[in-house]
């Protein structure tokens, strides 16, 4: 027999689109930094213990938080931790990899959670992915974002609107990246963003306008999908946690 | 002793920094337990230890780049044994790819590949243990697997290497679950080597246990059993989009579930086939198993594979008992909870490729039954209704028989019986 469920056919037959394995995708919409790391280590406790686990993905937005990478430079922190809780910044240090990083409101942060062995066992590729579905993403938006080889983001110009930072535990990934989206830039002069002393935009900054959000994480499904090669599935969250 | 080196994390990554030890000198290493952080750009990573034991020394510190396959800590064996520094052990993660320059040299080129014997597909060995058994020149069939279920570990080749090969009992390692032979009696192999598939950059993963049992299970149907002739019906489905659609919302609020085409075509089939009982026989040797109960499985696509839980006597449910079955078997399916007894004794089954777009196929039978129904997708196409051009959901059903047992006319005349009932669908569903 050929490879097929029984369940879904539906009156809409899609007769296009990426076929082979499926990611679960779901938005969580406002999430505390901390919150939303949980949920995706609880995810790749679930990847890691079941060979039939599935890929997923999440969306979410930060409220203000500066985390710091395991190579993150407290030289890259320009203020004190005492200022940064006056100025209702969260301080939080992760497991991911890269330096400092700012995320909070306006800025679109995704976090695929996958086994690598069922697509590449190598971690550059995946960040060269990841960049790849960024820059297709921005280029339906007539933005020609592009990669710097000494330093993984994406670029538009000389200023970086995204940035990335990963974990993996048996090639399973955690955290992800983050797109600036309507971000209020002014944030990251509080740090030296990934310890490097250049620009960073926002996607408003590049098109003078915002984005429909809906529509961008709509356009990152599905170059996620084309690029991973997954058939992105919007779950409920209830399927999502009990991993099934 | 045993080397712990820097992993390879991908082929452009020549190094990586070690961030942080997990363990200390003197600590007790379980296998798989991680060991170690490492840092590349933007990724952290944990590395799980590969062997249990007792960590000894640790070469290179926290905050020390390190080229990959560069030895970085040295290991106890948890059973005393001492194992030799190979580099690839550390990490079966590893693609065989180009080696670092920092490196030891490691082998990446099986240029001249052993000679397997028949049975060697079938051996059970990591794909490390089968890459050494290739770099030595070791038929893997002829080493004796001590081992679970007979699985050949480093030690068995280093100790068939240091006997001078002793011979092998002639029988395959036991593999597949449940008693079915990876290498059936029938002495065909499911799994010739293909030596020839090794080149460019690529990495071996071993096929899972039920990716082997489906693969074993094709072959023996497909080229082994039945010679399989697959016909096509066109079916209008107009009626059952129509019954559908007046009971779907309330079936939804009814029983918290989607009404899906699927029990539409588990009765038409069942009506079909206790009109044509040959359909839903098997063949046995030369005995033609006439089943009285109209079991059908149902193909569900895994991620892992693929599964056919059985709908039990589904001749004597209605609609709306079919879709219950139907979803609390997928479901429990994808959750791994079946029992094998709702993996047996169907008599005949369907496999919906249609769910996933395609609109035609040939699907392969399976075993022991006789006939399989494709589906395809359901699909607004102009067809010629009273001569005239009409705009009409239909869909392509397959059949694929066993033409030892059915023939194309009779393979028709089911498929016609199915047309018949779906094209004059008019009960309602609730």
């Amino acid at each position: 027999m050929t490879a097929i469920a029984a369940v879904e056919t539906e009156t809409q037959p899609q007769l296009s689109g990426p076929v082979g394995r499926t990611c679960l995708w779901q938005d969580l919409g406002r999430v505390d930094y901390r919150a939303a790391w949980d949920l995706q280590l609880q995810h790749v406790e679930i990847l890691k213990k079941r060979e039939g686990g599935q890929d997923c993905l999440f969306f979410v937005e930060h409220p203000h938080v500066i985390t710091f990478g395991r190579n993150g430079k407290d030289e890259n922190l320009l203020v004190s931790r005492d200022r940064l809780s006056h100025l209702g910044i969260a301080y939080q240090e992760t497991d991911r990899g890269g330096d400092v990083t700012y995320h909070g409101p306006g800025q679109l942060v995704c976090y695929p959670v996958m086994d690598l062995k069922r697509w590449k066992r190598d971690v550059g590729a995946y960040l060269r992915a990841l960049e790849e579905v960024l820059i297709l993403t921005l280029a339906d938006y007539g933005l020609e974002g592009r990669r710097d080889p000494s330093a993984t983001g994406v670029w538009v110009g000389d200023a970086k609107v995204a940035a990335m930072g990963v974990h993996l535990s048996r090639w399973v990934t955690s955290h992800g990246f983050a797109l600036n989206v309507h971000t209020d830039l002014d944030y990251f002069r509080y740090i030296v963003p990934c310890g490097l002393a250049r620009p960073v935009t926002s996607i408003e900054q590049l098109l003078g306008e915002v984005p429909d959000v809906n529509q961008l994480r709509t356009r990152i499904l599905e170059r996620f999908g084309t690029v991973f090669r997954r058939a992105m599935i919007h779950s409920g969250s209830d399927r999502i946690e009990k991993g099934s | 002793m045993i080397d712990v080196v820097m992993p390879q994390m991908g082929e452009s990554i020549v190094e990586g920094t070690i961030t942080k030890w997990l363990k200390q000198v003197g600590d007790k290493v379980e296998k798989d337990e991680a060991l170690f952080e490492i840092s590349t750009d933007k990724v952290d990573s944990e590395v799980p230890a590969e062997h249990a034991g007792i960590l000894k020394e640790i070469l290179a510190e926290e905050g020390t780049v390190v080229a990959i396959r560069a030895i970085v800590a040295r290991m106890e064996a948890a059973d005393g044994s001492s194992t030799p520094a190979a580099a690839a052990q550390a990490q079966p993660a590893a693609a065989p790819a180009a080696p670092a320059p920092a490196a030891p040299a490691v082998v990446a080129a099986p240029a001249t590949a052993a000679p397997t014997s028949a049975a060697a597909g079938s051996v059970r060995s990591s794909p490390l243990v089968k890459r050494m058994a290739r770099e030595m020149g070791i038929d893997l069939g002829q080493v004796t697997g001590t081992g679970q279920g007979g699985r050949i570990s480093k030690k068995d080749i280093e100790a068939f290497t240091a006997g001078g090969g002793a011979a092998k009992p002639a029988a395959a390692a036991p593999s597949a679950p449940a008693g079915r032979p990876v290498t059936p009696a029938g002495g065909y192999d499911p799994f010739p080597a293909a030596p020839d598939s090794r080149f460019g950059d690529y990495y071996v993963e071993p096929l899972s246990t039920m990716r082997k049992a489906i693969a074993e299970h094709m072959v023996r149907s497909m080229h082994h059993t039945a010679p399989h002739v697959s016909m096509i019906h066109q079916i209008d489905c107009t009626p059952i989009v129509k019954a559908r659609a007046a009971a779907k919302d309330k079936f939804l609020q009814q029983n918290g579930t989607k009404l899906t085409f699927m029990p539409f075509f588990l009765k038409a089939a069942a009506i079909a086939l206790k009109e044509y009982p040959t359909v839903n026989a098997s063949l046995d040797g030369s005995d033609v198993v006439m089943h009285r109960d109209i079991n059908i499985g149902m193909a569900v696509a895994l991620d892992w594979g693929l599964m056919v839980p059985v709908i039990k006597q589904a001749d004597g449910l209605s609609v709306i008992g079919l879709q219950k079955a139907v979803n609390d078997l997928a479901d429990r399916a994808r959750k791994k909870q079946l029992k094998p007894d709702e993996l047996a004794q169907s008599t005949f089954s369907i496999s919906n490729y249609g769910g996933y777009g395609s609109i035609f196929g040939t699907p392969a039978i399976n075993q022991p039954n006789s006939c399989l129904l494709g589906l395809g997708a359901l699909h607004k196409a102009p067809i010629v209704v009273d001569d005239a051009i009409a705009i009409r959901t239909i869909c392509y059903a397959t059949l694929t028989i066993d033409h030892r047992l059915v023939d194309g006319a009779l393979a028709a005349m089911f498929l016609e019986k199915m047309r018949s009932v779906i094209e004059n669908w008019s009960e309602s569903v609730l």
